[in-house]
C-alpha cells in the first residue's frame, strides 16, 4: 500500500531536519493536478487521483459545508450540483466531474443575498440542526429550476433522496412552497 | 387574552442560528481543522464478549507517520454518567462486552494511515459465552458480563408498591393482563459523533466534540486523564442531531484528549456510519407485563406493570433507564394504586441509553394499547376509557410525583374532533384504521445526576455601550432551538430586535453551567435562568431610565429597542442611551441568573427519576391503511394536540413536534437495532430503514398553552413527548383497520402478516411475545401514598407572567 512505503535514512540526505522527524517524511503516493469549475471560479487541486469529491472539497478545499453522513451514497447529505443536476460528491472522484460546473452550499447565495430557499429555510425553522439543509437546499434549487411551481407530491419525490431526522421533513415542504411562491 | 409579547409567541423567524445553517457556514466537529492536526482512529472488538489475552502495539506503533498508539492500560480510570455504575473504560482492559469494544487507538498523520495501522495491532482473545437476550442473560447467570452487579447478569432490579395493590384489584371489576415487546433502535443523528482534541504544554487541554452534554464530558475528561478540571475546556460543537445519542461521553472522546497530551499535536477523531450504530445508547428492547383493574366505567383501580429491559454490555444511563419504564404510567390517568417491578439486564450488545423520551415510549406503547383493549372489552370507545379519569392539575400522583398545569384533556377534545375520530372509529372500511393514545414527558429531571445542590442552569449577560447583549450558556443547541429561545427571551425582557442579542453557549471555560440538552430540560430551565438574568439586568436599565425621562419604573416599558412610558409611548429614551447612562453609574453591566428545580423527590429509593417541574401532554390520533394481502402499512394524517404550556417560538414547537411524530412512525414502522451473533444486521443507512419524504404523512399539530405556573412565560417541553402517543396509537389503528392485534415495535408487514394468518385459521389474531422470565423479584418496597394524594397542590406563587 502506497501509505506505508518505508523510508531508509541516507547519509547524503540534502536537509537537517531532526531525525525524529525526517523519519515521518514518506512517499504519499502519486497525486494529480485536477481543475474544478467551481461555485462559478476555476480552482486547481493537487490529491490523489482516489480521493473523492466530498473529500477534495472538505479536506482540501476546506468547504465544510457539504457534509458526509455515511460516505456510501445513502443519505444524500454530500449532494452538490453538477450542471444543475444533485449528485452525491462521496461517489464522484474529481477527476469525472473536471469541466462540469459544480455547485456547493458556499455556492448558493449571490454575494450577501441569500437564494429565496435559504431565507425561507431559516425563516420557517425548516434547518434544525441543520446537518442535512446543505444538500436539501442544493436538490431543491435543482428542482425549482426545472419545476417552478412543483406541488407537494413533486417536491417529496424530488427530494425523497436526502434524509432529515429532526424536522420530520414538514416545516422543509413548506420552505420549499413558500420559496416558489417567492421565487 | 391578546398577547403582551412582541417576541415570545409570535411567528417570527424561528431561528437565530439559520443564516449558518443555510449557508453551509455554521461549524460542526468534524469541519474543523487545526493546523498540525492528526488523525486517530479506534481499534474496537470483533467479539461480542471474551477476555483479553494480550495486546501488541509495537508494530503499528514502528509505522511511519503513526505518532501514538494507546491502549486500556493508558486510560486506567474507569467512568459512567452514573456515579453509582463506573463501569466503562475508554479502551477495554481485561474484557471487551460487545462487538465494537473499543480495545485501542490510533493517532497518525491522516484517517487512512491510522485506519491502516489498527490492522497492525495484534490483540489475542479469548472467547466467552455471548449472552445475546434477556432470555439469555437470565439463563446463564453464572456467565457474568460485570462482576460489580450482585447477582448473574441483573444490572439493576427495582420493586416499588405505592398503595395497596391487592386491595384495587379487589375493588376492579374488571381485570386485563397483557405482554407487549418493544424492540430497541437508534437514534440516528446524520452527523456522526466528531470530536477535536488540542493539549497545549501548559497543561491545558481543549476538546471540541459533537455532544449533548459538555459538562458531564468536562467532569469524566477530568477525571479519566487525571488532569485538574479547571484546566480541562470542553466546547459543544452545533450538534448535527443528537436525539439522545450524543448525551452519553464516549471513547473517542477520551482518545482523541489522551493522544493529542502524548503527541502535542491536535487529534481529530471522527467515527464512521457503521461505528455509530455501535457506539448506539439508544431505545433499549423492552418487554413488558402489565395487569390493569378498572371499574366498568373504565377507571383504573389498580395497575401492575412488570419491564424486562436489555441494557446491553455496559451500565451507561441504565439505571434510570430502567426506573423510567416504570416512573411516568401515572401521570396521565388518576391511578390510585399502582405496583412496579423492573430489571435491567446485561447483555453483550452495544449499551443502551437515552432516546428521545428516555425509557417512557416502550411503556407508553404498551399501557395505551393495553387500556384500549380493556375498553373494547368493556364496550367502551378509546375516548371514554381515557377522557373521564385524567389526573386533576396540580396534584400529586401515587408514586409522589407533583403534577402542575395538565391540559390533556383539552388535547384529546381536539384531536378527536378534528379527525372526526368517533365517526370513523370501528367504522371505517377494511383496511383502514384510526386509533387514538395520551402521553406525559418531563420538563426536565427534577434532579441532576449526580447528587449536589447547586443550580442545574445559569444564564450571564453582559451589555455593552453598543446596545448589544451578549448572553453566557452553557446549554447546546442540538437543533431544538435552544439558541433561539435563549435570545428571544432576553430580547423579549429587554425590548430588543434578536439580531441585537450574541450568544456564547456550551463553552465549559465561558459559560455558566448548564447541564445539557437532555430531559426536554433547556427551555424550561435555561429559559428561566435567561429570564431572571435579563430581570436583573432590566431594574438597572429602568432605574436610570425612570430618572431620565422623570417618571416612576413602574410606567416604563422596554420594546422596539426603545424604553418608553407605557402610558405615554410618546415619552421614551433609545435602548442604548438607557444602556450608556446605567454604564456610566453602574460600571461594566452584567447580570447573572440561575435555575434550580423545587424539591419534588419523594422519599423512597428510586425517588430519582420521575420528578419535574412540569409535565407536558400529547394526545395524538393516526389513520392507517393496512393492505392486507402485503401487511404494508401507510400513514396518510397523524393529528397531534401538544399541551405545550406556552409556545415562545411556534414554529420552533410545531418543529418539534413534526419531527417528533417522524421519529415515532420510523420506531413504529421500520427502525430497529437488531444483532446477529453480535454483529449489527444492518449498520448502514440504507438497511436501517428510516422514514424519507414519502413515508411522512401530513401532520395536523394543535398547540394547547396551559401555561404551567413555573415555565418561562408557562412554557413546558416540546422535544420527545409528541413521541410516545404515536406509537400506540398507530397500534390500535391496525387493530381498528384488521381486527388483529400487533403487540411489539415494530409493526412491520410480516407481523401484520402472520396475525392475518392467525386469524384464518381460527386462532387468535395477535403477533406478540407470549409471556414473561420466571424471575423474582425480590420484595416489594412499600412505599406509602403521599399525603396530599389526589388533592389539589396549591399554587407556589412563582407564577411566571
Amino acid at each position: 500500500m502506497a501509505y506505508f512505503g518505508t523510508l531508509t535514512l541516507q547519509a547524503d540526505v540534502p536537509y537537517s531536519l531532526p531525525l525524529h522527524l525526517l523519519w515521518r517524511v514518506k512517499e504519499r503516493g502519486m497525486k494529480h493536478v485536477f481543475q474544478l469549475h467551481l461555485n462559478g471560479e476555476v480552482v486547481e487541486v493537487l490529491a490523489p487521483v482516489h480521493k473523492t469529491l466530498l473529500e477534495v472539497l472538505r479536506e482540501d478545499l476546506q468547504l465544510t459545508g457539504t457534509k458526509h453522513g455515511c460516505e456510501l451514497g445513502e443519505c444524500g447529505t454530500c449532494t452538490v450540483l453538477l450542471d444543475g443536476m444533485p449528485a452525491l460528491a462521496c461517489l464522484l472522484l474529481p477527476i469525472e466531474v473536471q469541466g462540469q460546473e459544480i455547485l456547493t452550499i458556499e455556492g448558493l447565495a449571490i454575494g450577501s443575498t441569500l437564494h429565496e430557499l435559504q431565507n425561507t429555510f431559516s425563516e420557517l425553522g425548516a434547518a434544525q440542526c441543520g446537518y442535512c439543509t446543505p444538500g436539501i437546499l442544493l436538490t431543491a434549487m435543482a428542482l425549482l429550476r426545472t419545476n417552478p411551481m412543483p406541488d407537494r407530491q413533486q417536491i417529496k419525490e424530488a427530494l425523497a433522496g436526502n434524509l432529515c431526522r429532526c424536522t420530520g421533513y414538514v416545516k422543509i415542504l413548506e420552505a420549499v412552497e413558500l420559496a416558489a411562491q417567492r421565487c | 387574552v391578546a398577547s403582551t409579547y412582541s417576541i415570545i409567541g409570535q411567528p417570527v423567524p424561528a431561528r437565530v442560528d439559520g443564516t449558518g445553517k443555510v449557508t453551509g457556514v455554521t461549524r460542526y466537529a468534524d469541519d474543523l481543522f487545526l493546523p498540525r492536526m492528526l488523525y486517530s482512529k479506534l481499534l474496537r472488538s470483533p467479539h461480542p464478549h471474551a477476555r483479553i489475552l494480550s495486546i501488541d502495539t509495537s508494530k503499528a506503533a514502528a509505522l511511519p507517520s503513526v505518532f501514538a498508539v494507546i491502549t486500556g492500560a493508558d486510560l486506567p480510570q474507569p467512568y459512567s454518567i452514573m456515579p453509582v455504575n463506573q463501569d466503562e473504560h475508554a479502551l477495554a482492559i481485561d474484557k471487551v462486552r460487545y462487538v465494537g469494544d473499543p480495545v485501542a487507538a490510533v493517532a497518525a498523520v491522516d484517517e487512512a494511515t491510522a485506519e491502516a495501522a489498527l490492522h497492525h495491532i495484534e490483540v489475542a482473545y479469548e472467547p466467552l459465552r455471548s449472552l445475546m437476550s434477556i432470555a439469555d442473560a437470565l439463563a446463564y447467570p453464572e456467565e457474568r458480563i460485570h462482576d460489580y452487579n450482585r447477582v448473574g447478569n441483573v444490572h439493576r432490579v427495582v420493586a416499588l408498591e405505592f398503595g395497596n395493590v391487592d386491595e384495587g384489584f379487589h375493588e376492579a371489576e374488571y381485570i386485563r393482563e397483557d405482554t407487549f415487546f418493544f424492540q430497541g433502535n437508534t437514534h440516528l443523528p446524520m452527523e456522526q459523533h466528531a470530536a477535536v482534541a488540542q493539549y497545549t504544554p501548559d497543561g491545558a487541554l481543549t476538546l471540541w466534540s459533537a455532544t449533548q452534554t459538555p459538562h458531564y464530558v468536562h467532569r469524566a475528561l477530568a477525571t479519566v486523564l487525571g488532569l485538574p478540571a479547571s484546566r480541562v475546556r470542553v466546547i459543544a460543537t452545533p450538534v448535527g442531531g443528537g436525539f439522545g445519542g450524543k448525551s452519553d461521553m464516549f471513547a473517542h472522546e477520551f482518545c482523541a484528549a489522551k493522544l493529542s497530551m502524548l503527541t502535542g499535536r491536535p487529534v481529530k477523531i471522527c467515527l464512521t456510519r457503521e461505528e455509530v450504530f455501535y457506539a448506539h445508547r439508544g431505545r433499549h428492547p423492552v418487554l413488558m407485563w402489565v395487569r390493569t383493574g378498572v371499574k366498568r366505567n373504565g377507571a383504573i383501580t389498580a395497575l401492575h406493570f412488570k419491564t424486562f429491559v436489555d441494557g446491553g454490555g455496559y451500565s451507561s444511563y441504565g439505571v434510570a433507564s430502567v426506573l423510567y419504564t416504570g416512573a411516568l404510567q401515572t401521570v396521565t390517568y388518576k391511578i390510585p394504586h399502582y405496583r412496579f417491578e423492573g430489571l435491567r439486564v446485561f447483555t453483550n450488545k452495544p449499551p443502551c441509553g437515552p432516546k428521545r423520551g428516555h425509557g417512557t415510549p416502550q411503556p407508553r406503547f404498551a399501557l395505551e394499547v393495553h387500556l384500549d383493549k380493556i375498553a373494547a372489552a368493556l364496550g367502551l370507545t378509546p375516548v371514554q376509557i381515557r377522557r373521564p379519569h385524567l389526573v386533576t392539575p396540580f396534584s400529586m400522583t401515587v408514586n409522589h410525583l407533583r403534577i402542575t398545569s395538565c391540559g390533556l384533556g383539552d388535547c384529546i377534545d381536539a384531536v378527536v374532533q378534528r379527525s372526526e375520530f368517533l365517526d370513523k372509529v370501528g367504522g371505517l372500511p377494511f383496511g383502514h384504521g384510526i386509533g387514538l393514545a395520551c402521553s406525559a414527558y418531563l420538563s426536565g429531571a427534577g434532579l441532576p445526576i449526580y447528587y449536589n445542590d447547586m443550580p442545574h442552569a445559569g444564564v450571564t449577560l453582559q451589555l455593552d455601550r453598543s446596545g448589544a447583549v451578549c448572553v453566557f450558556c452553557g446549554a447546546i443547541d442540538i437543533g431544538q432551538g435552544s439558541d433561539s429561545v435563549l435570545v428571544f427571551i432576553v430580547a423579549e425582557e429587554l425590548g430588543l430586535d434578536p439580531r441585537d442579542v450574541r450568544l456564547v453557549t456550551a463553552d465549559t471555560a465561558l459559560t455558566p453551567v448548564d447541564l445539557g440538552s437532555y430531559a426536554s430540560r433547556v427551555t424550561f430551565m435555561a429559559g428561566n435562568a435567561a429570564i431572571t438574568a435579563a430581570r436583573k439586568l432590566r431594574a438597572q436599565l429602568l432605574e436610570v431610565a425612570a430618572e431620565a425621562l422623570q417618571v416612576t419604573v413602574e410606567r416604563l416599558g422596554m420594546a422596539h429597542g426603545r424604553v418608553y412610558v407605557t402610558d405615554e409611548p410618546a415619552i421614551s429614551m433609545p435602548f442604548v442611551e438607557v444602556a450608556r447612562r446605567a454604564e456610566a453609574r453602574f460600571g461594566t453591566l452584567s447580570a447573572s441568573g440561575s435555575y434550580t428545580p423545587p424539591p419534588l423527590a419523594g422519599k423512597y429509593r428510586g425517588h430519582g427519576v420521575g420528578p419535574s417541574p412540569a409535565y407536558s401532554y400529547t394526545a395524538a390520533v393516526v389513520q392507517v391503511e393496512v393492505d392486507p394481502d402485503t401487511g404494508w402499512i401507510t400513514v396518510p394524517k397523524v393529528w397531534i394536540g401538544h399541551d405545550i404550556g406556552k409556545a415562545i417560538n411556534p414554529y420552533l414547537v410545531q418543529g418539534q413536534v413534526e419531527g417528533s411524530v417522524y421519529m415515532a412512525i420510523g420506531e413504529a414502522l421500520m427502525e430497529e437495532q437488531v444483532f446477529r451473533k453480535g454483529v449489527h444486521k444492518i449498520p448502514s443507512l440504507l438497511e436501517y430503514k428510516s422514514p424519507t419524504f414519502l413515508e411522512m404523512p401530513e401532520v395536523d399539530t394543535v398547540l394547547i398553552e396551559s401555561l404551567d405556573p413555573e415555565g418561562p412565560y408557562g412554557a413546558k417541553e416540546a422535544g420527545q413527548g409528541p413521541l410516545l402517543p404515536v406509537l400506540p396509537a398507530l397500534a390500535n389503528a391496525v387493530y381498528d383497520a384488521l381486527g388483529v392485534r400487533i403487540d411489539e415495535i415494530p409493526i412491520t408487514p410480516d407481523k401484520v402478516l402472520k396475525a392475518l394468518e392467525l386469524r384464518d385459521r381460527g386462532q387468535e389474531p395477535r403477533v406478540g411475545p407470549r409471556g414473561v422470565p420466571a424471575f423474582s423479584f425480590p420484595a416489594l418496597r412499600q412505599v406509602e401514598r403521599p399525603e396530599e394524594w389526589l388533592q389539589v397542590v396549591p399554587d407556589p406563587g412563582t407564577r411566571r407572567p
